[in-house]
């Protein structure tokens, strides 16, 4: 019972850990807070059925598409509706309202779209749902396969982050983006890589979903609630305190969906919310 | 009668201790200068003073008032007024109202006539007068300065902490500013400066402290201070361990 | 005339019903509605800029409240219940939030409709063994309207109260420099929290009120996300920090969504959105800051 919550709370939070960590990405760097995050998600949940109900693609396959797909939409996104923002703000500090409300407005856009071609019901695809023994307990093959997917993509990514140039680049601008071009670094650039990245980390994690979970297009809210905690838990910015805190909460609410209710899992993320601000609002990885 | 009582003070932020065991008085009516290179806890001792943010050990207190682990409004209230390093004004309002401020929500709380009152005359002490009804967002940066120094005084303030108010003016502005808070020191208000225009220092300090490291590392009669070879190496990047 | 004005107007809106057919005092009711949530949501987030996405909690919230309680207690204190209810919830979410930095606000607002319908749902599925309630009260739709009038005017007056009051100085010093109110002696915390608090019970009051047009109530109905988008965007589109703001951004923009929700009930939440987004671009300090800035940039030219 406990290890069975323990695998499938794992594999829950690998999927969570690398949502947070794309909206970690644009809120971190980009410096855009984006309250559509879990419709883009969900967008590129609803392009893997899509695919693979209508072209019969598989859905490994589907998501070699959709993450670069999922990069070019925010690459978009950014150039036309968050870099005007941007640029009127300047450093009045202005930003932060403008892109929740704009992003607020795009929420029910998306949502408005993904409701007109796929309707409000329930989704999911059958896709290798056969049991796997692992340690001993029977885990669907999909699941697995997304958890290996989010492992491989945000540990990458973090290890890409840590050690590279390109991620020191990303990391400066991340902790000040106003001595940022004193050092020769190209603001603008980097931020929209940054929202760009984070969009096809959301494009990734919704195709992941989509292969052992069932969602409908209401359901963004949520995603984007849980993603925002997580990074709020492990410190914005933060990709491995986003990671860590994404496998803790997959966890806490296995755990609470098999030993109390499924009903209230989202009571649950609100309630590490509640102690996370009470406690620490830097984050649990924060520093200070 | 001494006003101001700093004892033992510190401040680190993670390991960096930016305000180290820092103790010293200041009499009520006096003018200091606290003097130091960048970087030597000036302005964090500004913030722990003014309750911006609490301090890891020691007390302040002012009269018989312990400000330590007070918020900043309740410091506000107790009587301590202060401007920023980089000047902070509230642009959507109008210079009356953003004078009005600590007159209404200060330790007096004016309202109405009596708080426009307070307004009119701290904007005409920096010679703002006959502007109150400019949005502040439009001033230029010197007059941004003396609104900041006019909503300090319509606090009626106790203690005034003053950071770096002087900095970026022209000489012109400068001399009228060193004369503006020269005019203030008659009125029985007690002032602590941080700043780096010696001359100012100088022309309106009979007293100064000086930090380096996050210590004070002298305190005393201005001449001799500046004389001192230890404050000359802290300024010119000798430091050293004594 | 700052009187004459307000009260001929609100004179002549409650005697409107004797003329109105039973269509035109729905869609009446439904204007005075978002008048009220529009209204009482820039009472907080006007000038201080903490938005806020939960007007749907409170709005439901005060629809349930009634709900549960309408044939146990005498109407005036189910409504006064919900008043307390909201209250209670906003104070949970101000002392948990408000001391923090505005983004903590943002996020626990933005799920907080979700969080409560969630949990309703599985009280009413788990302990009462029922999803869904009806409420028989003997209301009428004039009523309703009359009520939720004298809510909007109370809610306006309280705001007009505000702006001439410490209070209402001390959201908009928030709202500029949160450093210098500090230092000027605002006590930030219950500043922020005593104008939400307001805010929200008004909302809360708000969807008690209108609630008996529902005759039946369940979560996913009275939690609908929409309510909180369209409180903002008319708040916006008015002017957040003006008095007659809001009201100026929800009479058209209430009589564009219904004609929008009739016309094309699937696809109007894109043109909302759409509308949304073009708010934020075009008219960021809404209409009648705009109308001021064209008329400043008019006297320059002929000057």
């Amino acid at each position: 019972m406990i290890m069975t919550t323990l695998i499938l709370g794992l594999v829950l939070g690998g999927t969570y850990a690398l949502l947070a960590l794309g909206l970690t990405l644009q809120y971190g760097i980009a410096r855009i807070m984006n309250l559509a995050y879990g419709e883009l998600t969900l967008a590129a949940a609803f392009v893997l059925v899509a695919l693979f109900s209508g072209l019969g693609l598989s859905p490994l396959a589907a998501i070699v598409l959709i993450a670069p797909a999922g990069y070019g939409v925010g690459w978009l996104l950014y150039t036309v509706m968050m870099r005007p923002l941007v640029r009127r703000s300047g450093a009045s500090g202005r930003l932060e309202v403008d892109s929740i409300l704009a992003t607020f407005g795009l929420l029910f856009v998306v949502q408005g779209v993904l409701l007109v071609i796929f309707g409000a019901n329930l989704t999911s695809i059958s896709y290798l749902d056969r049991g796997v023994s692992v340690l001993g307990v029977s885990v669907a093959l999909n699941r697995l396969i997304a958890f290996g997917i989010c492992v491989v993509v945000g540990g990458g990514l973090a290890l890409a982050m840590t050690r590279t140039r390109w991620g020191l680049t990303m990391r400066a601008v991340a902790l000040t983006p106003g001595s940022a071009p004193l050092v020769g670094i190209d603001v603008n650039r980097v931020a929209r890589q940054g929202f760009a990245l984070g969009t096809a980390l959301a494009a990734t994690g919704g195709a992941s979903i989509a292969m052992y979970q069932t969602f409908s297009a209401t359901d963004g809210v949520i995603f984007t609630m849980k993603a925002l905690i997580i990074v709020i838990m492990g410190g914005v910015g933060n990709v491995t305190g986003a990671l860590i805190a994404g496998l803790a909460l997959g966890l806490v609410e296995t755990f609470v969906a098999t030993a109390i209710d499924p009903g209230l899992t989202l009571a649950a993320t609100f309630a590490i919310f509640l102690v996370v601000l009470l406690w620490r609002p830097q984050g649990l990885f924060g520093r200070g | 009668m001494t006003l101001l009582r700093v004892k033992a003070l510190a401040k680190s932020f993670g390991g960096l201790r930016a305000v180290d065991d820092v103790s010293f008085t200041v009499a009520e009516g006096e003018i200091v200068g606290l003097l130091g290179p960048n970087g030597s806890g000036k302005t964090t001792l500004i913030n722990l003073v003014s309750g911006a943010f609490p301090a890891t050990a020691g007390t302040v207190r002012l009269g018989d008032v312990t400000l330590t682990g007070q918020r900043a409004d309740r410091i506000a209230r107790a009587g301590v007024a202060r401007t920023f390093q980089l000047v902070r004004i509230l642009p959507s309002l109008t210079l009356e109202e953003n004078v009005m401020i600590p007159a209404v929500f200060g330790a007096r709380a004016h309202w109405g006539a009596a708080a426009r009152e307070v307004a009119a005359r701290a904007l005409e002490q920096v010679g703002l007068a006959g502007r109150a009804g400019v949005t502040a967002g439009e001033l230029t940066y010197i007059d941004q300065k003396r609104l900041e120094l006019a909503r300090a005084l319509a606090a009626e303030p106790r203690l005034l902490l003053l950071d770096e108010w002087l900095a970026g003016l022209n000489p012109t502005e400068l001399a009228e500013g060193i004369a503006l808070i020269r005019a203030l020191t008659g009125s029985g208000i007690t002032i602590v400066m941080v700043e780096h225009i010696m001359e100012a220092v100088r022309a309106l300090c009979p007293r100064v402290l000086v930090m380096n490291s996050g210590k004070l590392i002298a305190d005393g009669e201005t001449g001799t201070v500046l004389a001192d070879p230890q404050v000359i190496a802290a300024y010119l990047g000798e430091v050293s361990d004594a | 005339m700052r009187f004459i004005l307000p009260l001929a107007g609100l004179a002549a809106l409650a005697v409107m019903p004797m003329w109105l057919s039973e269509y035109g005092l729905g869609l009446m009711i439904g204007l005075v509605t978002y008048v009220t949530l529009a209204s009482a949501w820039a009472l907080f987030s006007g000038h201080t800029r903490y938005i806020s996405l939960a007007t749907a909690a409170f709005y439901g919230t005060g629809a349930y409240v009634v709900a549960v309680l309408n044939e146990v207690l005498p109407y005036p204190l189910v409504l006064l219940s919900a008043a307390g209810v909201g209250l209670a919830m906003a104070l949970v979410v101000g002392l948990s939030t408000l001391r923090l930095a505005g983004i903590y606000f943002v996020i626990f607002t933005f799920g907080l409709a979700e969080l409560v319908r969630q949990l309703i749902t599985w009280y009413e599925v788990n302990v009462t063994g029922t999803l869904g309630r009806y409420i028989f009260l003997d209301v009428t739709a004039r009523g309703i309207y009359w009520q939720m009038l004298a809510l909007g005017a109370a809610t306006i007056a309280l705001t007009a109260w505000v702006h001439r009051s410490r209070l209402g100085l001390a959201l908009r010093v928030v709202g500029d420099d949160e450093v210098v109110a500090a230092h000027s002696g605002i006590p930030l915390a219950r500043t922020k929290l005593v104008a939400f608090a307001l805010s929200a019970t008004i909302l809360t009051v708000a969807g008690a009120i209108a609630s008996p047009r529902y005759v039946y109530v369940e979560p996913a109905i009275v939690f609908n996300p929409t309510v909180s988008f369209l409180t903002v965007i008319m708040a916006l589109l008015g002017g957040a920090n003006r008095l007659w703001g809001p009201v100026l951004g929800a009479a058209p923009l209430f009589l564009v969504f219904e004609y929008l929700s009739v016309h094309f009930p699937d696809t109007y939440p894109i043109f909302l959105g759409l509308l949304f987004i073009a708010v934020v671009f075009l008219l960021p300090d809404g209409v009648l800051a705009g109308i001021e800035k064209l008329r400043a940039r008019r006297r320059e030219a002929r000057s």
